[in-house]
């Protein structure tokens, strides 16, 4: 294999340009893969939260308040914490409806009145372990049951929350953890806490993702498992660490949403699993698996919050955010399909 | 004298960079059973899908009963009557007998589907076939494969076929079903039905044909020679007789790799229904080839001693070691590697770099703690690339871009990086055109000039002839023949194929 091929037989006009134009480093990688459909999908998401940001400010003048963007980021950062664990089911090809489930029962598990004995430590170990076991069990089906994500986190979004309701008894379990509580009042130079937590999980989960042999893996599972599981992959394992990683996103987000409601309650996170999977989507990540970006799930998220944001802001009801989220929803998706179809030519 | 229900002159069709078919002429007369043959490779299933509408002709003519025609679409070919039935075949296993025959012409009112009238219908058929007895209200799913075989033909003639064509349809079924295949293709020839049949197994084609039409490399070499009377060693030979001769690196000199240590040696290997007692052992530096026809479990073998599949009976030792069966991770540590048969569905992951996908099995050499070194990675990859002179050499294009070769560049790249020593080769240049093949040849005598052990498995003899250094033969998942490639010729290895099912 060391002998090197005669000059004559390279072929002319690969030889040039490419030794010149493609140093040998990782660092351009990236950017250009970016710069593929990856970076048109994050463009056209900064484009429209723009143009959502000038209609906000357009029809109100609180919009463009501190106080009312900060505001808009404390309430993406809960919902966001839960797609970055999304993100990475779905790339892998998978799909978690449960974690609306897990983020009550872990919700409800952290504020009982005996772990509230243990203290705000007590709490946040409940908390995450609670989730990421859920999230193990959901993935251990998966991955080692041989059974459909779909199938199994239907299944999972139904039990947990039973959980939750029997071990509440359907009340709201009030925090009487002060500092606990103090997780959503803190602000550290006029931002919340909160918006930390979302920006810690955004940073380990992207080096994750984009850094590591795990993340690559990730991509290789959903890109095509059977090449995964040719190339010596251990795609089992994979498959149930990406359903813990879900798992614990909902512990992370479960403290968030309980110390911001100051009540553990079997009803919070309904409907998460909906609002976090549009958003994963509308980022471009493909449901299919194999390709997205956490950059564009964060744009989603964003888009959304935006939306309801701007909303509220103008006195709109419910019913008419809801048609409008539903649109967006299409419209991206739509868009999407058309910005692939030319990538692919 | 009768007309022919068919004539087919001059069929030239090219694909980008294959002249697939390169003037073949077809005789079909109403009621007879006219046997294709050729090999891998000689334009056959190109010709079928001419015929079934399914690829236009870039040039010639086809008449039917007299009339020209042009096949412009499975519907069009449908309509004059012309069936296939492929080896996969097309049948929606979720529905009745009934409802698979009249898939696509329901039989319904104001949208209502008349169940009985189809489940009638459909008895007609079947008793037309000699099957009767079959409910048409079964689930398709539940049949097996000769029933399924049956159900097709039951299709076409309520299409009202005057032609159909079956893709080796005998693959498929054991020894006694293969019986029950031909009697109703006998009941068919008695309706003046015609039957174009392809098969690689010259005793039944003398059982039931009546006509042998032979292809090679794209061209009609023999039409219309009698099936009974014609010897197989003038059939062999006009298979063989070939006049495009494949460029072979050279071979070491003999006996050279006698002294060089054993890496892999697979004792008594057996699957039921894939293979049977397969025991061989390759050398460092050697490449042993295994030839043998679709279903004689040379796929199957390879993927066991990769662990992808696992075997019932046996052992697999490399370098004397026990390798863990049924696990391909263990066979990846121990450094082998598999270029796969279906390269974008079993080792490409379409929407990645080169790059990535070069260094997808290694990646664990690129990183600390779980850590890529990314710059360490795409220099490596690169230079992988580079060494095998893959086009595009810019490692950062998406792998889907790739032609067939260098697709299979990038494979055998991905095996480079994780320091494989031995390589499993399936259908190594399948899809891919013959100036990339002289590549990919030389690339692999190079690995094995440099110690990589390799295990070759392809349908085209010649490529296992030219390039291997010994030679398994398989047939219905034994071993018939092992052989120093220099000492073994194609028709000899077509001649231990083809001399039938062992029952």
């Amino acid at each position: 294999m060391t002998e090197q091929p005669p000059a004559a037989e390279t072929v002319p006009e690969a030889t040039p340009d490419t030794s010149t134009a493609t140093p040998r480093s990782g660092r351009p990688t990236d950017r250009l893969r970016l710069a593929g459909a990856n970076q048109r999908q994050v463009l056209g998401l900064v484009a429209v939260l723009a143009l959502l940001v000038a209609a906000g400010s357009v029809t109100t003048e609180n919009f463009f308040q501190i106080s009312n963007l900060v505001l808009l980021l404390t309430q993406a950062s809960i919902i966001g914490v839960v797609s970055i664990g999304m993100t990475f089911v779905i790339i892998s090809g998978g799909i978690d409806l449960s974690v609306g489930a897990i983020i009550a029962l872990a919700s409800v598990w952290a504020t009982t009145g005996a772990t509230q004995d243990f203290g705000l430590a007590g709490m946040l170990f409940t908390a995450i372990v609670v989730a990421t076991v859920c999230g193990l069990v959901n993935g251990g089906l998966i991955a080692y049951g041989g059974l459909v994500s779909l199938i199994v986190t239907i299944a999972g979004m139904a039990g947990f929350r039973g959980l939750a309701t029997l071990i509440s008894g359907g009340r709201s379990q009030v925090v009487e953890t002060s500092a606990f509580s103090a997780i959503a009042t803190t602000d550290i130079l006029g931002i919340p806490l909160l918006v930390y937590i979302f920006a810690t999980v955004v940073a380990v989960g992207w080096l994750l993702l984009n850094r590591t042999t795990f993340g690559r893996h990730v991509f290789a599972i959903g890109g095509n498992p059977e090449a995964a599981r040719l190339a010596g992959i251990d795609v089992r394992r994979v498959r149930a660490t990406v359903f813990a990683l879900s798992g614990l996103c909902c512990g992370i987000a479960a403290i968030m949403l309980t110390a911001r409601t100051n009540t553990g309650a079997s009803t919070h996170g309904t409907f998460y699993e909906l609002d976090v999977i549009a958003a994963v989507i509308l980022g471009g990540t493909l449901l299919t698996g194999g390709r997205g970006t956490l950059i564009g799930s964060i744009l989603g998220v964003l888009v959304f919050t935006t939306v309801t944001n701007i909303f509220v802001l103008n006195n709109l009801s419910t019913p008419i955010q809801q048609i409008a989220k539903g649109v967006i929803i299409v419209v991206a998706v739509l868009l999407q399909r058309r910005a692939n179809k030319e990538a692919a030519t | 004298m009768t007309t022919p229900l068919l004539e087919m002159r001059d069929i030239v069709k090219t694909f980008p960079g294959v002249r697939a078919l390169d003037g073949v002429d077809l005789d079909v007369r109403p009621g007879e059973v006219h046997c294709l043959l050729g090999q891998n490779g000689a334009g056959k299933s190109t010709l079928i899908k001419i015929l079934s509408g399914a690829h236009r002709t870039d040039e010639g003519t086809i008449t039917w009963q007299g009339t020209p025609v042009s096949l412009r679409s499975p519907s069009a070919a449908m309509k004059l009557g012309i069936a296939t039935i492929y080896q996969e075949l097309d049948l929606v296993d979720g529905l009745s007998i009934a409802e698979n025959i009249h898939l696509g012409h329901e039989r319904s009112r104001l949208g209502f589907s008349r169940r009985a009238e189809m489940l009638q219908a459909a008895r007609k058929v079947l008793d037309r076939l000699g099957h009767g007895d079959l409910d048409p209200a079964r689930e398709v799913g539940e049949l097996p494969s000769a029933l399924k075989q049956i159900v097709s033909m039951a299709r076409a003639l309520s299409h009202d076929a005057r032609l159909i064509i079956m893709d080796e349809p005998s693959a498929v079924l054991a020894h006694d079903e293969i019986r029950g295949l031909f009697e109703v293709i006998g009941q068919l020839t008695e309706q003046g039905i015609a039957v174009v049949y392809i098969s690689h197994r010259l005793e039944e084609i003398r059982e039931i044909g009546d006509r042998v039409t032979v292809l090679k490399d794209g061209r009609t070499v023999a039409g219309g020679l009698p099936a009974e009377e014609t010897p197989t060693q003038q059939v062999v030979s006009l298979m063989t007789g070939r006049d495009v001769e494949y460029a072979f690196p050279q071979r070491p000199q003999v006996g050279a790799r006698e002294h060089s240590p054993e890496l892999l040696r697979a004792e008594h290997l057996s699957r039921p229904r894939e293979f049977d007692d397969i025991s061989f052992t390759v050398r460092r530096g050697e490449i042993v080839g295994l030839a043998g026809l679709v279903g004689s479990g040379r796929s199957e073998i390879l993927q066991t001693l990769y662990g992808a599949r696992t075997p019932a009976t046996g052992r697999i030792l490399v370098d004397g070691e026990h390798l863990r069966p049924g696990s391909v991770r263990a066979a990846v540590r121990a450094g082998m590697g598999l270029a796969p048969e279906e390269r974008k569905s079993q080792a490409l992951v379409q929407y990645e770099s080169i790059a990535r996908n070069v260094s997808l099995a290694s990646l664990g050499r690129y990183s600390r703690l779980g850590w890529v070194d990314r710059g360490r990675e795409h220099a490596a990859a690169s230079a992988a690339t580079d060494s095998l002179q893959l086009q595009p050499a810019d490692t950062r294009r998406p792998v889907r871009v790739l032609s067939g070769g260098n697709q299979q560049k990038a494979v055998v790249a991905r095996w480079l990086l994780a320091d494989c020593r031995l390589l499993l080769l399936d259908e190594p240049t399948r899809g891919v055109d013959v100036g990339a093949r002289a590549e990919i040849y030389a690339l692999v005598r190079r690995l094995a000039d440099s110690g990589v052990g390799v295990v070759l498995v392809s349908s085209e003899i010649p490529e296992v002839l030219g390039l291997a250094d010994r030679v398994l033969v398989l047939r219905e998942g034994r071993i018939v023949r092992e052989a120093d490639a220099r000492d073994i010729d194609e028709p000899q290895v077509l001649d231990l194929f083809m001399e039938g099912s062992a029952a």
